[in-house]
Parts: C-alpha cells; sequence; structure tokens
C-alpha cells in the first residue's frame, strides 16, 4: 500500500458518485485517470486491503433481519462448531472472542422466519444454546477508517 | 421501518450485493443485467440511498489488512432509562464503529450496550475502552472487552442463499 492507495481508501468509504461515469469523477478528485483508480481498488481487493467494493445495503430496510447469535464451546468442539455454524450462508461473520462466550456471529437473511429457522438448526445440529441477541436499538455512526 | 422495493429494485440488490464491476460505466452494465436502462438504475439507487435501504456506497476496507489488529467488542452494563444517552455518548467520540442496545442474557450476561473499538496496538486499544468509559461516567455499572482472536467467516449480506464460499479461518493478530 502507498500513499495513493491511502488516499483512495480513506476518499471513497462512502460517496461513490451515481453518475454515469462515477471512476472518472472519482478520479479527477484524486488527481488519477479512471484506469489508474480502477486497477487499483481491483489490485486492492485482490490483496484482500479491500472487503467490498459497492453499494452497503441495509437489510432492515427491506423486510430483511439480521441478529448477533454468541454461544459458548467447548475448546475440544471449537473448529468442529465453526464448521457447521459456518456452512449457512445465512451466517455473515463469525469471531472466535476470549471469554467463555467465545462464538459470536451474525445470522442476516430476508425474513425472520428464515433468521429463527438458521437459529434453530444451528443448535440442533451442534446440540449446544445459542443465545439470540438481536439489536434493540442502533446508534448511528459511519465512522471511516484512516488508512 | 421497512421499505417497499419492487421486483426491479430487489434485482438491483441481487446484482450489486458481491460489488459493482471495475469498468468505466459500471451502472451500465448492472443496468443491462437487471434489464433497464443507467439512468433508470441510477435514479433507483439514488432514491435507496435517500430512503436508507443503501447506507452508502463506496469502499469497505478490511481493517485488519490496514493494521487495525485489536477489534474489541466492548458490552456495558447501563440501566434501561439510560441507554439512549449512554448510546449517544459512545457515538459522539469518533472511534466507535458500531453500538447497539442488545437484550441482558441474566444472570451471568448483564451488558446491554455493545459498541466495537479498533486500534492498531493493545495499549491504544484499552486507552480508548478507557475514554469510553470516562465518557459513560456513572452511567456505567460494569463493562467487558470481548477482543476477537479469530476470524471464522466474513462475507456480506446475502439476500438469497447460497453460493458463497466461507474463506478459511484466519489469525486476527500475527
Amino acid at each position: 500500500m502507498d500513499d495513493t492507495d491511502r488516499a483512495i481508501v480513506n476518499a471513497l468509504q462512502g460517496g461513490f458518485p451515481l453518475s454515469e461515469t462515477p471512476f472518472a469523477d472519482a478520479a479527477k478528485a484524486l488527481g488519477l485517470t479512471p484506469e489508474q483508480l480502477i486497477t487499483r481498488i481491483r489490485v486492492m481487493k485482490e490483496q484482500g486491503v479491500l472487503s467490498r467494493f459497492g453499494p452497503m445495503y441495509n437489510a432492515d430496510r427491506f423486510g430483511g433481519h439480521n441478529t448477533l447469535v454468541a454461544m459458548s464451546v467447548p475448546p475440544d468442539r471449537f473448529d468442529e462448531v465453526a464448521e457447521i455454524v459456518n456452512s449457512f450462508p445465512e451466517v455473515a461473520h463469525n469471531y472466535q472472542r476470549d471469554h467463555h462466550l467465545n462464538m459470536w456471529f451474525v445470522i442476516a437473511a430476508d425474513s425472520r422466519e428464515r433468521v429463527a429457522r438458521v437459529l434453530t438448526e444451528v443448535q440442533d445440529r451442534t446440540g449446544l444454546p445459542a443465545h439470540d441477541m438481536p439489536k434493540l436499538t442502533e446508534f448511528h455512526i459511519g465512522l471511516k477508517f484512516e488508512a | 421501518m421497512t421499505q417497499i422495493l419492487d421486483d426491479i429494485d430487489r434485482a438491483i440488490i441481487v446484482a450489486t450485493q458481491d460489488g459493482l464491476p471495475l469498468v468505466e460505466r459500471p451502472y451500465d452494465v448492472v443496468a443491462e443485467q437487471v434489464g433497464i436502462d443507467g439512468a433508470e438504475l441510477r435514479r433507483r439507487m439514488a432514491a435507496m440511498l435517500d430512503s436508507g435501504v443503501i447506507r452508502r456506497v463506496g469502499l469497505v476496507p478490511n481493517h485488519y489488512a490496514l493494521g487495525y489488529a485489536w477489534n474489541g467488542m466492548t458490552v456495558w452494563d447501563v440501566a434501561d432509562d439510560d441507554v439512549a444517552a449512554a448510546g449517544a455518548a459512545l457515538c459522539s467520540l469518533g472511534f466507535v464503529s458500531h453500538c447497539y442496545e442488545r437484550p441482558r442474557l441474566l444472570p451471568d450476561w448483564p451488558y446491554n450496550l455493545f459498541a466495537m473499538i479498533h486500534a492498531k496496538r493493545k495499549d491504544d486499544a484499552d486507552q480508548l475502552v478507557a475514554r469510553a468509559a470516562a465518557a459513560l461516567g456513572g452511567m456505567n455499572r460494569g463493562h467487558r472487552v470481548l477482543y476477537s482472536t479469530r476470524i471464522l467467516k466474513k462475507t456480506g449480506l446475502r439476500l438469497k442463499g447460497g453460493g458463497d464460499v466461507p474463506p478459511k479461518p484466519v489469525p486476527a493478530r500475527a
């Protein structure tokens, strides 16, 4: 990552133009050609510096639902349970954390019913309780990461 | 709040949930897949941005790749009556990326306010937690920080299931 990559990451975490030629418009502000901007974004995606590029959707706003789930998984079963949990396409991300509740994942789907069914299936297939911790209130922030 | 979207909007979401094509006229490419013209696609995306169906359009950095190795889920026990004020206080700090009220799991888990923090070094992370605690003052009845020790899976929203292969688990910190 060089200074140009950092400038791109810092400038484009939102506000990418909805214009006919958005890369050309965004590149101009960064002093780049559209081809340079496209290439650098492609390379950063390939390298894993960027996890996505495009619109970020808010599932709540179109009838979708998501929830945070916490599980306390015995250490000797951790990898096996992670594999079961991760096998559901509705599981968007999953983290190991340093607590007796050591597995935390998000279930996101296009209906509440589907989220509830995945939660039940996770419990059935792992034989472990999965604690449903849906958000009650979201405090909006929109923090950007400094590269 | 649920927004009423028609089939074309949903087709746009499905066509773009993995990202925009990296070509000079990306909206024209998506529009062709959806069967509308580029101007109509951009008009609909602008409407979804206005209504909050789209949070924002741009890039999402992998914060681990940027060097943010210490990613902590800070959890706070605050009185129900204080949640709104406490959430606003955490938001205003400028370093919390997400903040939610969630149900307590009593008796083991009294924490009802969750705020994510990110730092490049453990010392910096600890300092952010201390600043958050100071901001909450007497509203804070107890807190913990759960650092992520391993990313087991990370993908975006999937409107229709299937298709994606989970990446191999990677360590959160080398």
